[in-house]
């Protein structure tokens, strides 16, 4: 028996040795020019991004442009390396956990899509550094910055460091079926000025059977679409962000955010939008088949939704006829010059980015392959003949006339735009959010669940010090 | 193996060749040493993969560490924090109370009843057709959880699924009306198999002859079954029993389907945990609440075990 005790006793003590290590990052490789004069080099790609599936595109692109015009560009210079692609096409927040614990580990890829928001909390963990951290000066002199403008830089920086290289941004907009539109009487070319008239619209087309009028992102299911292309841009309309900067509070239980609940109960009381779609595990997809099969009429969403999911012929729900069926126009505040800066209209941006994994062999490498991704030829070659908003001032000015979408979201959605905190908290206030919007379309009154919500943001930032509320 | 099985060497006397001043008191007669090199690598298994996964376990429950942000960093110990904002958290009652409704109707009751009396009424049945439908009953068991998961959002989709098109109810979302109740019978469709082996086993184990009197003395299909079939496979009830409850409590398959929802409807304490500690990066709070099911594990093991040992 004596021994037993001794036996387990021993066994706690060695355990606990161990776990004494927990959370204590073990000390980074710091020589940035390891491995720089290898002749043989193995790099990774880590995107969310699948050929045929999500982000198409961008996964293609990896695997018949970048890889191979990188490995013979180095070839060329007596380098033998390997690009291997690690590829993904789940939801967000499933890839985000994955990283995660790559980087935890020290494992994963070199280069490794990271969305705009991760960036403070990753850089908190100590999971990824400043690039001048992981590469050394040379970063500076890259000449692709000053052809990022600052306020995209700043979706991949935390603290005033560049933790990573942009990757393009974008604009949130309403899309809606002009087919439909017609059946229901109203204009082609719709432009609401108010939440009254998007409403309006939204009843006219109640009146055609089998279509959802509008769908408006809400719930857990869909994780942060329901934020980025629901809760936040109508929050703006109302005038305020959801951190304010100059004060350091949080939106917690105000009129502000009430209203915006109030918009959603008004849509998903009345049965404007389908409450169950945002219950389903799949709602956000479904969403996107809906509206290409023609049963959804207005659907809030960015850019992306045109470029990857309702492309003829590459998207996730392609539309063939989409440049002809489909209208965009800006999303209105509330009511005219309620939003942020008194403006008429508003949006919301964002954007992700690709950081390097500290914990690679070969940084400098790594670093060559990142910059090459974002080269002026290589973003050329990425947007094709789609349309997109890309990082890079030089290559937009150049397909800017090209394409009515991007010129749109880029003179006149993006200027409008607000940009989430680059906080590390903010995913936790995301997703009290997401839950407030999806207590009310399963029936909470706004009020009840904005109490509900302000709870969570005093939970998640630990005091309601920093909470606007009213 | 059958070598050594014919002298019990605890009754032998020590090898000639090797006298010792004491009778062995292992019954393998390896000496201490020797058993302690034999149990080592088993031990040293259990130690890393087993003890020590629980010990950090217990370890990062009492800390606020959390996936990503400053706390993964320098995570903080809190001590008792984690524990007592479970036991207050409502989300975590009602995900508790979900489990036990999951259990209680899916595996306690569903799996026995449904696996019980398909073993008894397949034994009536010709070979061939047994065979048949206990084929498709493991092929339910069998099948990787991911490919299930598939099949059953095909079957009960809300726009296209093949139970709408069957009841003509096109558009009704099951997952959403009845998400509860979809994800028991699922378990119970998936789980099954396993109670329906065992208990044909044990059905196998009553005497014949005992079911013959019994038809003589005019005993009805009830009485049989209470009095002459039930007290010879009671052991094998409770250990079945045991086994499903236990597997079912700790179940991550309906995740694949309702990934806990809609909001939070389906959200069994491994849903749970997963969603708090993994998507939600609340790691020391997900661990706080792992060892919180361990305990329930081990008191529903324990109850079982004590059922056992009084029925016998």
């Amino acid at each position: 028996m004596r021994r037993t005790v001794r036996l387990i006793a021993v066994t706690t003590g060695l355990a606990l040795a161990a776990t004494g290590c927990l959370g204590g990052t073990s000390e980074e490789q710091t020589d940035t020019e390891r491995g720089a004069e290898a002749t043989e080099v193995t790099l990774t790609i880590a995107a969310n991004a699948v050929s045929g599936g999500k982000n198409a595109e961008e996964a293609d692109w990896i695997e018949n442009y970048v890889i191979p015009e990188f490995v013979a560009a180095q070839e060329a210079e007596g380098v033998d390396v390997t690009v291997e692609f690690q590829s993904s096409g789940v939801d967000d927040e499933d890839y985000k956990s994955k990283i995660a614990l790559d980087l935890r580990t020290g494992s994963g890829a070199d280069i490794v899509s990271l969305d705009g928001i991760w960036v403070g909390e990753f850089a908190e963990a100590g999971y990824i550094l400043p690039l001048t951290e992981v590469v050394g000066d040379t970063v500076e002199e890259w000449d692709g910055w000053e052809q990022i403008p600052d306020a995209v830089q700043a979706n991949m920086s935390f603290n005033d460091e560049r933790y990573g290289v942009p990757a393009g941004s974008d604009g949130r907009v309403l899309f809606y079926n002009k087919e439909l539109f017609a059946q229901a009487g109203l204009p082609e070319d719709w432009q609401p000025t108010s939440w009254t008239e998007i409403l309006d619209a939204a009843r006219a087309l109640q009146g055609i059977d089998g279509v959802t009028p509008i769908q408006l992102n809400a719930g857990t299911a869909m994780g942060e679409a329901t934020t980025m292309q629901g809760v936040l841009p109508l929050l703006v309309g109302t005038g305020e962000r959801i951190y304010d900067e100059d004060g350091g509070t949080w939106q917690g239980n105000t009129q502000n955010i009430r209203d915006v609940l109030g918009f959603y109960q008004t849509v998903y009381g009345e049965e404007l939008g389908d409450p169950t779609l945002q219950q389903e595990a799949q709602g956000r997809d479904k969403s996107f088949a809906e509206f290409a099969a023609g049963t959804i009429g207005i659907l809030m969403e960015g850019d992306y939704f045109w470029r990857s999911v309702i492309e003829p012929t590459q998207g996730v729900a392609p539309m063939a006829n989409r440049d002809e069926v489909v209208g965009f126009t800006r999303l209105p505040a509330m009511e005219p010059g309620s939003g942020i800066e008194e403006q008429d209209f508003v949006s919301m941006s964002g954007g992700g980015g690709r950081v390097l994994n500290p914990a690679t062999e070969f940084p400098q490498q790594a670093w060559e392959l990142l910059t090459f991704m974002n080269s002026a030829d290589a973003t050329i070659e990425l947007i094709g003949d789609g349309a997109r908003l890309t990082q890079r001032e030089d290559v937009n000015s150049e397909i800017l006339a090209d394409d009515p979408m991007l010129s749109f979201i880029a003179e006149e959605v993006v200027p409008l735009s607000a940009y989430r905190p680059g906080l590390a908290v903010y995913p936790q206030i995301s997703v009290a959010l997401q839950q407030a919007t999806l207590d009310v379309v399963t029936g909470m009154p706004p009020e009840e669940a904005a109490a509900k919500y302000q709870q969570a943001v005093e939970a998640a930032l630990g005091g309601a010090d920093d909470i606007a509320s009213d | 193996m059958a070598q050594k099985t014919e002298l019990p060497p605890a009754e032998q006397p020590a090898p000639a060749a090797k006298p010792r001043s004491k009778p062995a008191t292992d019954v393998a007669g390896l000496g201490r040493g020797r058993a302690a090199a034999f149990v080592a690598p088993a031990m040293a298994l259990i130690a890393v993969f087993l003890v020590f996964p629980a010990l950090w376990t217990i370890y990062i429950g009492i800390t606020n560490y959390r996936l990503t942000g400053v706390q993964a960093r320098e995570p903080e110990v809190v001590g008792v924090d984690n524990y007592v904002r479970a036991l207050g958290d409502p989300t975590f009652h009602n995900s508790l109370f979900l489990t036990l409704i999951f259990v209680l109707f899916s595996a306690v009751i569903g799996q026995n009843l449904l696996g019980f009396s398909l073993a008894r009424s397949l034994s009536t049945l010709r070979p061939v057709l047994r065979r048949v439908v206990e084929s498709l009953v493991l092929l339910a068991w069998i099948i990787p959880s991911s490919i299930v998961a598939f099949l059953w959002l095909a079957l009960l989709d809300r726009d296209a699924g093949t139970l709408n098109v069957l009841l003509q109810t096109s558009g009704f979302a099951w997952l959403i009306e009845y998400p509860l109740v979809s994800i028991i019978i699922f378990n119970i469709w998936r789980g099954t198999a396993f109670s329906m082996l065992l208990y044909s086993a044990a059905l196998a184990s009553v005497p014949p002859s005992q079911l013959e009197t019994a038809r003589l003395v005019g005993a009805s299909r009830w009485q049989t079954l209470r009095d002459v079939v039930f007290p010879h496979i009671r052991g094998h009830v409770l250990t079945n029993t045991l086994l499903i409850s236990l597997w079912t409590f700790n179940d991550f398959t309906p995740f694949l389907i309702t990934a806990g929802g809609p909001n939070g409807r389906t959200e069994i304490l491994p849903v749970y945990i997963y969603n708090t500690a993994i998507t939600g990066g609340q790691m020391g709070y997900g661990a706080a609440v792992s060892l919180i099911m361990l305990v329930i594990n081990l008191i529903i093991a324990v109850f079982y075990l004590r059922l056992l040992r009084e029925r016998r």
